[in-house]
């Protein structure tokens, strides 16, 4: 077995320019990349040496707004046989997509379904980018801090132009 | 008949999905049939799409979210100390665990401690929920495959479980007993004979389940070298708790990354060989046992163990009320904490839980005020439904119902 190694300094070595900024809070790391780098940046981060971060715990999106990037994805990386933790995390702005990590943890698949149907963040290479809690023609996506949270007409069959008067859900 | 477009576009059409059948389902060659979410032995409102050929699974497109009550975005209008009650409400078998992974990673977030009765308190109720969840999933994976009996005497025994719960907290299911510094209250007078009357009855019960079930031929005929999944599945797929033990991985987050006092205690990690639904039933009961242990030793602790049940940081956590006639302090952060409650910094923490089901994480974002920012639940049930296609194809589907029983999901974890 590799000793186990600093994936900060394992990154900044292998992928300088793609490491935008590295964060300590409470003891855990934060590598925030681009996201155009998140593949490659996982995939060394699951295989390699004295890494191997084979456990993806969760990925989680959120909104930032109104700061600039607005949205973040958090993946939470665990490594099973060193016990050791990551979080990695890109920033984007409304309209840009993710490459997706389905390819690298297959775990990945549900939660960035759920992370495009909260927040609307696509996922390119995704297998099967589907909404998966709210039903398939809902609009708007809920978790966004511009989207009201009560005081909703309930959906049934045959209301949509009722709903879609009072409702005042994320428009541009 | 003419469907209306809108009622298309409302139904969602069979396109949608094309790409997970095979294409013979969509000439007729293979049958799709809908499981659920009404059926009894999906454990909720789970529906399962499943291409059949004859009685064989082809392929599983598991629907969830009818369950969606949308916890994570009302976490983000409440305060830290209002937003544990929702915690209940999420995985409803095991409410004690989700509350203590939310308070684990407020504390976390606004660095409190907890004292130490308090600590061996959390342990106690955590343990006894993974008891009271292991009861319901062994009494409703048995009568799915037919083993009527086990129901009635897993529910009996859970009975006893919850009303301890019911001592301590004054609710059976939705306790909202651990809170942020420690617990609500000290363990009322009555509590540790009630424990130990249960610690007496309840051993000998573990082996009378285990008298009828594990070596009856019956259930091994169902539950052997059914389901099957590779320790290499397990890990990719994220599978945590018994289901991932079950398939001969050592993790168990009470060992990798103690918590509230675990590395303290005696106790083992059950693993099994196959990672089929018969190892999977037996290292489930084998972590029964050791809940025990675990629970033998907190109480044994807490008959020594005086001192305070929270935390004494009048920041964060209220004063006694028999202070309040006294000091005008007290007076003060009574007033604040239930008014506008405590303020958590900036940034972000994570943390992770063995719950009952298998990992449950909790994601906790501050932005400077009294409420969350973000609250994410990596929860169990979500990640555990999502690995039944996996699992199930090539099986009968008389089988499905012994894996979704073995999955042991719950749909409310899973929809939040």
């Amino acid at each position: 077995m590799q000793p186990k190694r600093d994936p900060v300094t394992s990154l900044r070595e292998a992928f300088p320019d793609a490491i935008q900024e590295v964060v300590e809070f409470r003891g855990e790391t934060t590598v925030y990349v681009t996201p155009a780098a998140l593949p490659e940046v996982a995939r060394f981060l699951r295989d390699g040496d004295g890494l191997l971060f084979n456990f993806l715990v969760s990925v989680v999106g959120v909104d930032y707004l109104p700061e600039q990037p607005r949205f973040a994805v958090a993946y939470h990386l665990y490594s099973l046989l060193y016990n050791h933790q990551l979080r990695l995390k890109v920033r984007l702005n409304e309209g840009e997509a993710v490459p997706s990590v389905t390819p690298i943890w297959p775990t990945a698949n549900w939660q960035e379904r759920e992370v495009y149907d909260m927040f609307g963040i696509p996922f390119t290479g995704h297998p099967d980018l589907r909404r998966i809690l709210m039903p398939v023609d809902w609009d708007g996506h809920p978790q966004r801090k511009d989207y009201p949270l009560g005081y909703e007409t309930v959906q049934f069959s045959f209301n949509f132009d009722e709903i879609d008067k009072n409702k005042p859900y994320a428009r541009e | 008949m003419t469907i209306a477009p809108e009622m298309i576009k409302w139904e969602g059409t069979l396109e949608d999905l094309a790409h997970l059948v095979s294409p013979r389902a969509l000439t007729g060659e293979t049958v799709l049939l809908n499981m659920g979410p009404q059926h009894p032995s999906t454990h909720g409102v789970l529906r399962l799409l499943l291409e059949l050929e004859g009685e064989t699974i082809i392929n599983v497109v598991p629907d969830v979210g009818y369950l969606h009550t949308g916890i994570e975005k009302n976490m983000e209008a409440k305060r830290y100390e209002q937003a544990i009650t929702m915690t209940d409400r999420m995985d409803y078998l095991a409410p004690m665990s989700n509350n203590l992974v939310f308070c684990l990673a407020i504390e976390k977030l606004v660095g409190l401690d907890v004292p130490e009765r308090a600590q061996v308190i959390r342990v106690l109720m955590a343990e006894l929920t993974r008891l009271n969840s292991h009861l319901v999933w062994l009494g409703t994976h048995a009568i799915d495959v037919g083993a009527m009996s086990m129901l009635l005497y897993c529910f009996r025994e859970r009975e006893q479980i919850l009303e301890l719960f019911e001592i301590v907290s004054g609710q059976r299911m939705m306790s909202t007993y651990i809170r942020p510094g420690g617990v609500w209250r000290d363990l009322p007078p009555a509590f540790m004979p009630a424990l130990e009357r249960f610690l007496d009855y309840f051993p000998a019960r573990v082996d009378e389940y285990e008298a009828l079930l594990t070596n009856n031929p019956l259930w091994i005929d169902r539950t052997q070298g059914i389901g099957i999944i590779t320790p290499e599945d397990a890990i990719a797929m994220g599978l945590g708790g018994a289901i991932l033990r079950a398939s001969g991985v050592n993790f168990d987050v009470r060992k990798a990354m103690p918590y509230s006092g675990y590395e303290t205690y005696d106790f083992n990690v059950p693993l099994g060989i196959h990672g089929d639904t018969y190892d999977r039933y037996l290292v489930r009961i084998q972590e029964m046992r050791e809940s025990l242990k675990i629970i033998r030793q907190a109480a044994d602790r807490l008959k020594k163990l005086k001192g305070p049940f929270r935390s004494e940081n009048r920041k964060f956590v209220p004063p006694p009320r028999s202070e309040l006639g006294r000091s005008m302090e007290a007076v003060i952060h009574h007033f604040k904490l239930w008014t506008e409650g405590f303020k958590a910094p900036k940034g972000e923490v994570h943390v992770m839980i063995e719950s009952p089901r298998g990992v449950i994480a909790c994601y906790l974002s501050g932005d400077g005020s009294n409420k969350p920012h973000r609250v994410h639940f990596r929860t169990p049930s979500f990640i555990n439904i999502q690995a039944i296609p996996m699992v199930a194809k090539g099986h009968l589907i008389g089988d499905m119902v012994a894996i979704i029983g073995t999955m042991d999901p719950v749909l409310g974890d899973c929809d939040r």
